[in-house]
C-alpha cells in the first residue's frame, strides 16, 4: 500500500478513529492489527519472514533476560562470594548469554543474508567462473525481498544486542515486540527507532491531544509536500535521463546529479515526515531522521544529520564493538609496534571504518554499486581527517573560516561531494557512472541549459515552476527551522494566518501533487533498502 | 459560541475553496471535445419525455429528437456519451428512471461488443456529467479501469488538479454554469464528408458477445419490464465500426427471444432515403443533421404507430418548450451552414 495512495489515506482514518474510540488498553492491539494488516497487503509470504524475526528475537530476548534475573537473585542470595567468583559467575552467564545471542544474529542476519543478498553473491561467484572458463555458473534464486527487511532486521537486532548488554530488560509480551518490529509507519523506511526510546509511547495509553494531532497532520501534510510536488514531479526528468544515457550524457550528467538530489531529499525526508507525523497524531513519538542536512559543511556532519537512526545503528551496534574487539586492540598494538602511534592509532580506526562503510553501502542495495558509493564515502570521511592539518595551515594563512561565504562555499562542497557519488545509485554500474561523469568534462554540450533541451525530458516550464516554488519553500522552512520549530512558531500566529498556511499546504498539494491518472504511482527510494 | 462560528467558518472557507478550485479545474467541454457536456444536459431538462434513447455516439449523433417531436409530436431525450459503454447505458437508465417514467426506452446495441471498461478518458466523459448518487457510484465502480479511483469521480479535482497549467478564459467563463450546446441529447453536425470506401471488418476471434454485456442488457430488459417500459433495440445506420453478421444474428435471436423490438438501420438504408455521399460528416462513422433527421423520421414513425406514443404537439405547456427548442436547433443549423459555406469548416465548433 503506498503511502500516496487514496486507499492509505483511508487506512490511517479508520485507523485514526478506531485508535481513540476504542478502550486505551487495545490501542497498542489495534496498532499490531493494523501493522500486520499494512505488512498482509504488501505481501500474504512476507509475514512468514517477519514472525520468523520477531520470533527468534522474542525466545532469544526472554531467554537472555531469564539469565540475567537467575544471576541477579544468584549474587543476591550468595552475597558472600568474593569479587573474582562474582565475576566468573558473571563471565559464566555472558557465556550462555552470548550463545543465543549468536544464534539470533546469525538466524536472523542470515535471513536478511539470504533474501537481499543470495543472487548477488552467485553473480559474484559466477563472474570468478567465467574468468576461469568453466561454463557451469550457479543459477540464481527466484526470491522477493520482504517490505523493510533491512530496517524491522536492524531494529530488532538493535533490541536484542540492548537486552544482551543488560540496557534494558526484555519485553515479555510477544505482541508488544511483534508491534515494535512491525510499527507499520516505520516499517517502509525507518527511522531504525530504539526499543527503549518507541516503547515510551508506543505501548502507553494515548488520549486524544488537539495539539498533537494538528502538529502531526501538518508534519504529514509537509512531507506529502515534499512527496508528491516536488520528488515525484522531477522523478520523470530523472527517470528519462537515466533511461537513455547514450542521448543524456555531458552536462546532463549534472542536470541528473541536481534532480536526483532534489529527488531522493524530498523523497526520504517527505516519508519521514509522514511516518513522524502519523506517529504523532497517534500520540507515539518517532526519532528524528534528518537535521537539515543540505546545510552540513562537511561529510562528517551530513552523515551526522542524514538518516540519523542508520548512522547511529552502525555506529553503536558496529563501529563501536568493532573498535574495542580484542583482535582489533590487538592490531592496534601491532601497528603501533611497527608503524609508530600516530600511524598505529589510526589504522584500526580505518579498518573499523572501513567495515562500517562496506556493510553501510550493502545495506542500501545488493550490488557493486551501493558498495563503492560506501566506500567512497569512507573515502571522503578519513581523507578529510587527513586534511585536517592543511586546513589548520590554509586558516592560519587565510582568515575566511566564519565568514558566510566561507560557509557557503563548505555548504556547496559538502552537496556536490555528496550529490556526485550518488550519481553511482542512479546509473546502478560502477564503470558506467564514471563514464558519464567523464562525459561530463569531455562532452561540451552546456547549451543544453539555454537551448530548451531540459524541457524535453518529461518537464515543462510549469513542472519547472512547481518544483522551484516548492524548493524555495522548503529552504524557508529549513532557515526557519534553524531557530525552533517551525510548526511552533506558527502555532503562536493568528488563527486566520494559522487557517490560511493550512489549506495553501492542503491545497498545494491537492493541486499541485504529481499523484493520480497520469503519473506513475512512486513507492519511495527507500523502500527498496 | 465564537469557538463555533470559527470552525463553522473555517471549515465553510475550507469547503467553499476546495470547490472553487475543484469547479475551476474541471474540464468544461465547451470547445473541442464537446461531448463531456452531453450527460449533464439532461437534469435541467423537463421531465415528461415519452422516449428516452440510450447508447454511445450512434445515438447522439445520429438521431434528431427535434425531427420526431417536429414530425410527430414525440418528446424525447438522448442520454448517451462518447464510448458509452452498456453498463454506463443501464445505470444511465436507473438515473433517469428516478426522474420520469418514458412509455418506450430505445437502446442502441453496438455497446455490446464491450464486454470490460475500455479507457478512463471514455469513462470520463460519460460519468462527470452525472450527478452524485448511488447509481453513480455504481456506474463507476462498473467502469474503472484498474488504475482508476472511485475517489476521484467523488472529487474530481483528484483526476483534474494537473489542469492548473492549462487554466484558460474557457473555463472561468463557464465557472457558474455552460451555455446549452445540444439539442436533447443530440450533437448536431451540418458538415458533410462523404463515404468513398467502406473498409471490411478484420476477423476476430470470437464473435460472441461477453457474458457482462449481456448481463447488462438483461439487466435493462428487466429494468424496463419492472417499469412497465417498452424497450426497443436499434442498430443505428453507421458504417463502421463494422457490424458483423455474427452479430447482427445475436442480436435477432436475443429480441425474439425476450420479445422486443429490433431494427437495424443499416438494413433500412434505401428505405429511409439515407446516403451517404451527404448524410455523413466523417465518412461513415456518424452521420450528419440530415442523416440524423432521416433516422428520425423513420424512429419516429415506428414509435408513435407501433407504440402508439402520444402527438403532444396539441399539448401547448409542452408546445412552448418545444417550439424554443425548434428555434435554437434551426438557428444551430442556419449557423453551421453560413460558417461551412463562409469558412468551409464549423468554426463554432473548434470554440474559434
Amino acid at each position: 500500500m503506498l503511502f500516496t495512495s487514496f486507499d492509505f489515506i483511508i487506512f490511517i482514518t479508520l485507523l485514526f478513529v478506531m485508535y481513540y474510540t476504542v478502550p486505551k488498553k487495545y490501542q497498542w492491539k489495534l496498532l499490531l492489527a493494523f501493522s500486520y494488516i499494512f505488512y498482509f497487503i504488501a505481501g500474504p509470504k512476507f509475514l512468514f519472514y517477519i514472525l520468523l524475526t520477531t520470533g527468534s528475537t522474542y525466545v532469544s530476548g526472554i531467554k537472555i533476560g531469564k539469565l540475567y534475573e537467575d544471576q541477579s537473585l544468584y549474587l543476591k542470595a550468595n552475597k558472600e562470594l568474593s569479587r573474582e567468583e562474582k565475576k566468573a559467575f558473571k563471565a559464566k552467564v555472558k557465556k550462555r548469554a552470548w550463545k543465543w545471542i549468536l544464534g539470533c544474529l546469525l538466524l536472523n542476519f542470515g535471513i536478511l543474508f539470504f533474501i537481499k543478498y543470495i543472487n548477488f553473491t552467485i553473480a559474484n561467484i559466477n563472474w570468478f567462473i567465467d574468468r576461469l572458463n568453466d561454463r557451469e555458473t550457479l543459477s540464481f534464486i527466484d526470491i522477493a525481498l520482504p517490505l523493510g527487511i533491512s530496517f524491522y532486521t536492524f531494529q530488532t537486532m538493535g533490541y536484542i544486542i540492548d537486552v544482551y548488554r543488560g540496557k534494558y530488560p526484555p519485553e515479555k509480551n510477544f505482541g508488544k515486540l511483534a508491534l515494535f518490529v512491525s510499527f507499520f509507519p516505520q516499517l517502509i523506511q525507518g527511522p531504525i527507532s530504539r526499543f527503549d526510546d518507541l516503547a515510551k509511547t508506543l505501548f502507553r495509553e494515548n488520549s486524544f491531544n488537539y495539539n498533537e494531532f494538528s502538529f502531526g497532520l501538518q508534519r504529514i501534510l509537509w512531507g506529502y509536500f515534499k512527496k508528491l510536488v516536488i520528488a515525484d514531479r522531477i522523478l520523470v526528468a530523472v527517470q528519462t535521463l537515466i533511461g537513455d544515457t547514450a542521448m543524456y550524457d555531458g552536462a546532463y550528467v549534472f542536470v541528473l546529479m541536481v534532480f536526483y538530489t532534489v529527488q531522493l531529499y524530498c523523497d526520504f525526508t517527505g516519508g519521514i515526515d509522514i511516518t513522524i507525523g502519523i506517529a504523532q497524531i497517534l500520540g507515539i513519538k518517532v526519532q528524528e531522521n534528518f537535521i537539515r542536512p543540505a546545510f552540513s559543511k562537511n561529510i562528517a556532519e551530513f552523515w551526522r544529520r542524514w538518516h540519523i537512526s542508520l548512522g547511529t545503528w552502525f555506529k553503536e551496534y558496529l563501529f563501536y564493538p568493532l573498535s574495542i574487539w580484542k583482535p582489533m586492540l590487538n592490531f592496534s598494538r601491532f601497528a603501533r609496534s611497527k608503524f609508530g602511534d600516530s600511524i598505529g592509532k589510526k589504522l584500526p580506526v580505518f579498518l573499523s571504518a572501513f567495515v562500517v562503510w562496506f556493510i553501510t553501502g550493502a545495506w542500501h542495495g545488493a550490488s557493486w554499486n551501493f558498495i563503492v558509493w560506501g566506500l567512497l564515502n569512507y573515502i571522503f570521511l578519513m581523507g578529510s581527517e587527513e586534511l585536517k592539518p592543511f586546513y589548520s595551515w590554509f586558516h592560519s594563512k587565510f582568515d575566511v573560516q566564519g565568514t558566510l561565504g566561507f560557509k557557503l562555499f563548505q555548504i556547496a562542497r559538502t552537496n556536490l561531494l555528496v550529490s556526485s557519488i550518488r550519481l553511482l545509485d542512479c546509473y546502478r554500474d560502477v564503470p558506467g557512472t564514471f563514464k558519464m561523469v567523464g562525459s561530463f568534462f569531455t562532452k561540451n554540450n552546456f547549451n543544453i541549459f539555454v537551448d530548451g533541451s531540459l524541457l524535453e525530458i518529461g518537464l515543462t516550464s510549469a513542472d519547472y515552476w512547481v518544483i522551484t516554488g516548492g524548493l524555495l519553500l522548503v529552504l524557508v522552512v529549513a532557515l526557519i527551522g534553524r531557530k525552533g520549530s517551525v510548526r511552533e512558531l506558527m502555532a503562536a500566529k493568528p488563527v486566520i494566518v494559522r487557517r490560511t498556511a493550512f489549506y495553501l499546504l492542503i491545497m498545494s498539494i491537492l493541486i499541485f501533487g504529481a499523484y493520480g491518472v497520469g503519473y506513475e504511482s512512486s513507492q519511495f527510494i527507500y523502500n527498496q533498502f | 459560541m465564537k469557538k463555533i462560528i470559527s470552525i463553522f467558518l473555517t471549515i465553510a472557507v475550507g469547503l467553499g475553496g476546495f470547490f472553487s478550485v475543484q469547479r475551476l479545474l474541471v474540464p468544461k467541454y465547451t470547445k473541442g471535445i464537446v461531448e463531456g457536456t452531453l450527460i449533464e444536459e439532461y437534469y435541467p431538462e423537463a421531465k415528461n419525455h415519452d422516449v428516452i434513447i440510450i447508447g454511445d455516439c450512434e445515438v447522439y449523433e445520429n438521431i434528431s429528437p427535434i425531427t420526431m417531436w417536429e414530425e410527430y409530436g414525440i418528446t424525447s431525450f438522448i442520454r448517451g456519451s462518447a464510448q458509452q459503454l452498456i453498463w454506463q447505458s443501464y445505470y444511465l437508465l436507473e438515473e433517469t428512471l428516478k426522474y420520469e417514467k418514458p412509455e418506450v426506452v430505445v437502446f442502441n446495441v453496438l455497446a455490446l461488443k464491450y464486454d470490460q471498461p475500455q479507457k478512463e478518458e471514455y469513462n470520463r466523459l460519460t460519468l462527470d456529467g452525472m450527478k452524485f448518487s448511488a447509481t453513480k457510484l455504481k456506474a463507476v465502480n462498473a467502469s474503472m479501469m484498474p488504475d482508476e479511483n472511485v475517489l476521484s469521480y467523488i472529487f474530481p479535482l483528484f483526476r483534474y488538479h494537473s489542469r492548473w497549467s492549462e487554466v484558460n478564459s474557457e473555463d472561468f467563463e463557464n465557472f457558474f454554469g455552460k451555455r446549452q450546446m445540444f439539442h436533447n441529447g443530440y450533437y448536431m453536425r451540418a458538415d458533410v464528408k462523404p463515404v468513398e470506401t467502406v473498409p471490411s471488418g478484420r476477423i476476430l476471434p470470437d464473435y460472441d458477445f461477453g457474458d457482462n454485456a449481456y448481463k447488462y442488457l438483461n439487466m435493462m430488459v428487466e429494468l424496463c419490464e419492472e417499469n412497465d417500459i417498452e424497450l426497443v433495440l436499434i442498430k443505428a445506420p453507421s458504417l463502421y465500426p463494422y457490424w458483423y453478421d455474427e452479430w447482427e444474428q445475436q442480436m435477432e435471436d436475443y429480441s425474439r427471444k425476450k420479445g422486443l423490438k429490433y431494427i437495424n438501420y443499416l438494413e433500412l438504408v434505401d428505405e429511409i432515403d439515407l446516403d451517404f455521399a451527404v448524410d455523413t460528416y466523417d465518412a461513415g462513422l456518424h452521420l450528419n443533421v440530415t442523416g440524423a433527421e432521416k433516422v428520425a423520421m423513420h424512429l419516429g414513425k415506428v414509435l408513435s404507430e407501433e407504440f402508439d406514443i402520444e402527438d403532444r404537439r396539441s399539448n401547448q405547456q409542452i408546445a412552448a418548450i418545444w417550439e424554443k427548442k425548434v428555434e435554437f436547433y434551426n438557428e444551430m443549423k442556419k449557423n453551421q451552414y453560413e460558417e461551412l459555406e463562409q469558412y468551409g469548416y464549423i468554426k463554432s465548433l473548434k470554440g474559434e
